[in-house]
């Protein structure tokens, strides 16, 4: 069943990509969305009967050299089935929804066919998503992550015709491939240090790796720490975290769904799902995961000011995305995985939705995305204005406070929130910060948008209609997961500890109990050992050479999806937090919520005014703190430079000219030649010459004897 | 069959007589049968060289097919192959139809152009097959003089120039390694290959103007020899003539320089300087990684500054070529499969890119990056198509350029981590360059006058990129169907290699 659900995409794309000439564009979509349908109801059924037991499925033999091996495989596990529901899903819902918003396109002339084109480069994309979250060892892992950044590529520079949408795909695709440097060296670090580059190896190896050191580059460092950090600066690219940010705001240039599904709710995420998945590598890795804590909180709150001035609606929900994930970081930075997971699972479905609505304000607007140019649209768009309330009151955590009773994103942010309290004192004030500036900006694209007069053109507003059904209907399944996703699994993913050791097929946390004896011992539930008893010996775990070599209880991958060491006892902390802490991002909501109202509603004419006081800080905003300006001056500038020197100066000058004054005597008799003789006679020479050496060689090595 | 290599050797070159003799005539119908009994003679190569892949035992470590028989002078021919070189040998029966197909367009002295490319083909073969250090550097240096004709004679406007570089270049390596094999033979007593590869050279330090070399007579004679295989790699520094060889070279040229000659100076290495000169190898590894990182990222800059795509894809050539020198010379078993892979899989790779460029360069006679310009939009085919081995040529997982790499870098990373990340680095510079040369080319508006009615690619076309497709996804999806054949070689050569080195410094310290 898993191996149906990985591959029936890739038979979408290659029977859409390659066969529309033959069955029809049409026949085409309605293949590659039918088949990412049926894998989203088999995700479902594997999510909500899956046992939390880890199953391992080879497919075919892949690199093999040596002592490395890699075969392609599938890993079922509690992360595994998360990310297919997300995956599968939100895809499913993009192709639907795809079949309205791609029907008419302006940027096609009459007779160019590219509807069977973005649906086979879609599906093309869901494919390698789901070979990323499916796979067993880090190499595969890896191919899914470079197969989504092409796809991410191709998607981004769909509109060909546009520079800007070309310039756009190449960006991404090289300031990907920086975090994939990263990523790659981690991957070599690791097969260096423990012999495989399988999951289950280098989990057990983990432990050993915290007390290793190892030489890299110009000094030792921890090793644990080491290939923490280089796998981060993979998940740094691929999620859009700072420093690396730049390409995901540029990526919007693609068409509206590719947003929602690649730039919102699945690739962004395979950051936060690589440090998940390598969580018992990173239990063992301090430094890194303070590094992680820290960049996710500084992206936060950066990508969350920079959200509060833009004007294109498809741009504030970037940035929108880039901090959200963030919040994510932060969890799995201080060891929270399973609430990063929560909140990548419910934010998929309310930034979905977000970018969804977005694509059918843009559709009603025909291609307008500038939001001064909106206005007043509640009342022309009505389903996709409550679409878009719903989602925002997900985003910014509408909840009631104290309670588990809100929208998706209450439950999983402020469980973020309470864990970056709880971990970090530099990521708590950052987050709460950057929940009322999301709060804000979230608030204020809707009074923009729906509120007010029309500003824009009177004939597009005269004009503005509701989306076809195909558009409307994925808006609305969405909107049910952002409304109930959070108070649904609220409980496996942070509530209860008992039933999220379980759910995630932990070992339950005997140690914490015992030790802190506090009021968590129920955590060590009779049911919970008896089922977790029973799964250890169904799981089996080949434990590599070397680390059949440590102490057999260290040889073995630790149980379960993720790794929370007890010691930790970050989640008892998260869970005790103060009540004040736990209102904070209530709070922060509600006053991003006012300001909003008093910008946007009651004084309308108050952020010009802003914007003038302030200029400095508004364009540095504007201009997103100029990061694209730093880096063009810093990097693409330099290199374009020194390409052209090395290539004039150092082949042309030096080593060229080296050679020349080498051959000085052979070369003017040889142009002499040249000149005179007719090309075909020089090679004459040539072969006489080779032909003589030969000669000599022959009777030299006779000579000898 | 105990003489399956002589006849898959020399099958081509009796061919080539064949049209020498008895052909007559430029007319049309000549120059067909001459491209068509040229295409049948490799075509069967390559079939008697499945045979040849078909009864190959992996396990065995030695030389298999062996031919051993007296020639003139007191001299051997002695053939054979291993799990090292029978893949050389199948690249090159393989490509060789397909680069014969290329130049089904070209219609002056296609005769002699046919007779130059099947000549090549059996001096390339008997490079891969020769197991006598004289009949070894007889294929070597020959294979060059078909090469200097086909760029010298259908080559572009500055053919005199780049053929001459190209010359000079390779003399003064095949001076010296002539001058090595000499040495060998007085310090051996045979030119026999396979008992040289057993032979322990003196590495007993001596002094030549006052200056100590380590390693004594392996390291002159490693370095007399890497002065020929590293021009023909080509490393860094020694890498200019390719740009302009590949430049001045028709399609056809370039697709043989760039897929299978280039490939003949890292099975030197694999051949002579490991096994042959261990000690030798170990001293001067560190410059061999050096001048090969410097060379992934020194060229792939120099890629970024190009205007023509030949002269680009040239460069991208060397940058990869830094990845089969670090594999080679980190000696293990993953950086040896790895180097071996990138050279087999650089040759679907690149060829399929200098045919890319062919085909345009066909229809428009310009290899100017400027004067194309949204070629998808009339050529979608052809877009496809380069976009592949463009996402190929960058180490996109599932072809085979990422296995290669990917081999390479992790065997390197566990002898010198700093190598491995300036190595590693090439990955995003070998992006930049390559998706901005298909923007460039492929991507945008059609809005270039001149390119209105270009179009797409012929059934001929498709049917020479097919199996260049088809082989550079199999081998990313299974590349077993190397590593397997491979795999076992490999390991006998690093062991020795390995075991040979201790035993030579217990040795020296007598």
């Amino acid at each position: 069943m898993a191996s149906f659900i990985l591959l029936a995409p890739l038979l979408g794309a290659i029977l859409c990509g390659f066969g529309w000439r033959l069955i029809g564009e049409f026949a085409g979509q309605v293949i590659t969305t039918a088949l990412i349908f049926a894998a989203a109801i088999l995700s479902w059924y594997i999510f909500l009967t899956f046992d939390g037991t880890t199953q391992h499925i080879t497919l075919l033999r892949w690199i093999e050299s040596g002592s490395l091996s890699t075969d392609w495989g599938i890993r079922l596990d509690r992360l595994t089935a998360i990310m297919l529901v997300v995956v599968n899903s939100v895809s499913a819902l993009v192709h639907l929804y795809s079949f309205g918003y791609m029907a008419h396109d302006e940027n096609w002339g009459h007779g160019e066919a590219y509807k069977a084109r973005f649906f086979a480069y879609l599906s093309f994309f869901t494919f390698s998503m789901l070979m990323l979250i499916t796979s067993d060892n880090l190499v595969q892992m890896f191919f899914g992550w470079e197969g989504v950044g092409v796809a991410s590529y191709l998607l981004i520079g769909f509109y060909y015709k546009k520079p800007s949408a070309n310039a756009a795909a190449i960006k991404a695709f090289v300031v990907n491939r920086v975090g994939d440097f990263g990523f790659a060296l981690g991957i070599f670090g690791l097969f260096y240090l423990t012999d495989s580059i399988r999951f289950d190896d280098v989990f057990a190896a983990a432990p050993k790796l915290a007390e290793t050191q190892v030489h890299f580059l110009w000094t030792e460092w921890n090793a644990a720490n080491l290939i923490g950090v280089l796998l981060f600066i993979g998940a740094m690219g691929k999620s859009a975290q700072l420093f690396l940010h730049t390409w995901l705001p540029d990526a919007m240039e693609g068409p509206t769904p590719v947003s929602a599904l690649i730039h919102a709710a699945t690739m962004v995420t395979a950051g936060v799902f690589l440090v998940c998945r390598m969580s018992p590598l990173y239990e063992y890795a301090p430094d890194a995961t303070t590094m992680i804590t820290v960049v996710g909180a500084t992206t936060a709150f950066f990508a969350a000011t920079v959200g509060l001035v833009q004007n294109d609606i498809k741009r504030v929900i970037a940035y929108s995305t880039c901090s959200q994930l963030g919040y994510m970081f932060v969890a799995a930075g201080v060891g929270l995985y399973p609430v990063a997971m929560f909140h990548l699972f419910t934010h998929a479905f309310f930034k979905a939705m977000l970018f969804l609505g977005a694509g059918s304000v843009i559709h009603a607007m025909h291609h307008e995305q500038d939001m001064r140019n909106y206005g007043g649209l509640r009342k022309k768009i009505p389903f996709t204005f409550w679409m878009m309330m719903i989602g925002t009151l997900a985003i910014t955590g509408v909840g009631i406070p104290l309670t588990h009773f809100g929208f998706a994103g209450f439950l999983s942010k402020d469980a973020v929130i309470e864990g970056a309290y709880a971990g970090s004192a530099y990521a708590y004030p950052l987050l709460v910060l950057a929940a009322a500036m999301t709060s804000f900006y979230s608030w204020r694209l809707m009074f923009m948008t729906f509120y007010g007069k029309p500003r824009g053109d009177a004939h597009t507003h005269d004009h503005a209609h509701e989306a076809p059904l195909t558009m409307l209907v994925p808006l609305g399944v969405l909107s049910i997961g952002a409304m109930f996703a959070g108070m649904i699994w609220y409980g496996v993913f942070f509530g209860d500890e008992a039933k999220m050791r379980t759910w995630f097929a932990m070992e339950p946390a005997v140690a914490h109990g015992t030790e802190n004896a506090t009021e968590e011992t129920h955590a060590t539930d009779e049911t919970a050992t008896e089922e977790t008893a029973t799964a250890h010996t169904e799981e089996t775990v080949v434990a590599t050479e070397t680390a059949s070599e440590q102490a057999a209880h260290a040889a073995v991958a630790p149980k379960g999806a993720v790794l929370m060491l007890p010691e930790r006892g970050i989640l008892h902390a998260a869970h005790e937090a103060p009540t004040w802490v736990k209102a904070s991002p209530f709070v922060a909501m509600v006053l991003g919520f006012l300001l909003a109202f008093q910008f946007y509603i009651r004084k309308p004419h108050l952020p010009a005014q802003l914007a003038t006081q302030q200029r400095p800080l508004y364009l540095f905003l504007l201009n997103k703190w100029y990061f694209d300006e730093l880096f063009d001056w810093a990097i693409v500038r330099p290199a374009k430079w020194l390409g052209r020197f090395l290539w004039q100066k150092g082949d042309g000058a030096v080593i060229d000219g080296t050679i020349n004054g080498i051959a000085m005597g052979i070369i003017p008799f040889f142009t002499r030649l040249a000149g005179r003789a007719q090309s075909g006679y020089v090679f004459t020479y040539a072969f006489a010459m080779v032909l003589g050496i030969a000669v000599l060689i022959t009777w030299m090595t006779l000579g000898g004897r | 069959m105990n003489n399956l290599l002589s006849i898959i050797t020399v099958l081509p070159a009796i061919a080539a007589l064949i049209l020498a003799l008895f052909l007559r005539g430029t007319d049309e119908a000549a120059q067909r049968n001459a491209k068509m009994l040229a295409l049948i003679a490799t075509t069967a190569t390559f079939v008697i060289s499945l045979v040849l892949l078909a009864q190959f035992d992996p396990a065995n470590t030695g030389f298999q097919f062996v031919e051993d028989r007296p020639w003139i002078a007191g001299l051997n021919y002695k053939m054979g192959v291993d799990g090292i070189s029978i893949l050389f040998v199948m690249l090159t029966t393989a490509l060789m139809p397909i680069t014969i197909l290329s130049c089904w367009g070209v219609s002056s002295r296609v005769k002699e152009y046919m007779i130059a490319f099947l000549i090549l083909e059996t001096l390339m073969l008997g490079v891969f097959c020769a197991l006598d250090l004289v009949l070894f550097y007889l294929f070597f240096e020959a294979g060059l003089i078909p090469m200097f004709l086909i760029i010298g004679i259908w080559g572009g406007a500055l053919r005199i120039y780049a053929a001459f570089k190209f010359f000079l270049y390779t003399f003064l390596g095949s001076v010296l390694m002539l001058v090595a094999m000499i040495a060998m033979y007085f310090a051996a007593g045979t030119s026999d290959i396979p008992t040289l590869m057993a032979f322990d050279f003196s590495s007993e330090p001596i002094a030549v103007l006052g200056l100590t070399i380590t390693g004594g007579l392996q390291t002159l004679l490693f370095l007399a020899f890497f002065a020929s295989f590293a021009v023909k790699m080509p490393m860094w520094p020694v890498h200019t003539w390719l740009p302009d060889a590949h430049v001045q070279a028709p399609t056809a040229g370039s697709v043989v320089l760039a897929a299978i000659l280039l490939k003949m100076g890292g099975y030197g290495f694999l051949r002579f300087s490991l096994p042959m000169f261990p000690v030798g190898s170990d001293v001067m590894t560190p410059a061999v990684f050096w001048m090969s990182a410097i060379a992934i990222v020194y060229t792939s800059l120099v890629a970024l500054a190009q205007s023509d795509m030949k002269k680009l894809i040239a460069y991208s050539s060397v940058a990869h070529m830094g990845y089969v020198t670090i594999g080679i010379f980190a000696a293990n078993q993953q950086g040896v499969d790895g180097a071996i892979f990138q050279m087999l899989s650089h040759g679907f790779i690149s060829g399929a890119l200098f045919l890319c460029v062919g085909v345009i360069y066909d229809r428009m006679h310009t290899r100017e990056i400027d004067a194309y310009g949204g070629l998808v939009n009339r050529m979608p085919a052809y877009a496809l198509v380069f976009l592949f081995f463009t996402m190929a040529n960058v180490g996109l997982p599932g072809t085979s350029g990422f296995v290669g790499e990917f081999l390479v870098l992790i065997g390197i990373f566990q002898v010198n981590t700093w190598v491995a990340a300036v190595a590693t680095s090439g990955v995003i510079l070998s992006a930049a360059y390559a998706l901005w040369l298909y923007r460039r080319v492929a991507l945008g508006a059609l809005v270039k006058e001149g390119l209105a009615t270009i179009t797409d690619m012929s059934r001929r076309e498709r049917a020479i990129f097919a199996p260049l497709i088809v082989m550079t996804l199999l081998l990313g999806v299974y590349p077993a169907l190397v590593t397997d054949i491979i795999g076992p070689s490999v390991a006998q050569l690093v062991a020795d290699y390995h075991a040979a080195l201790p035993l030579v410094a217990e040795a020296a310290s007598h």
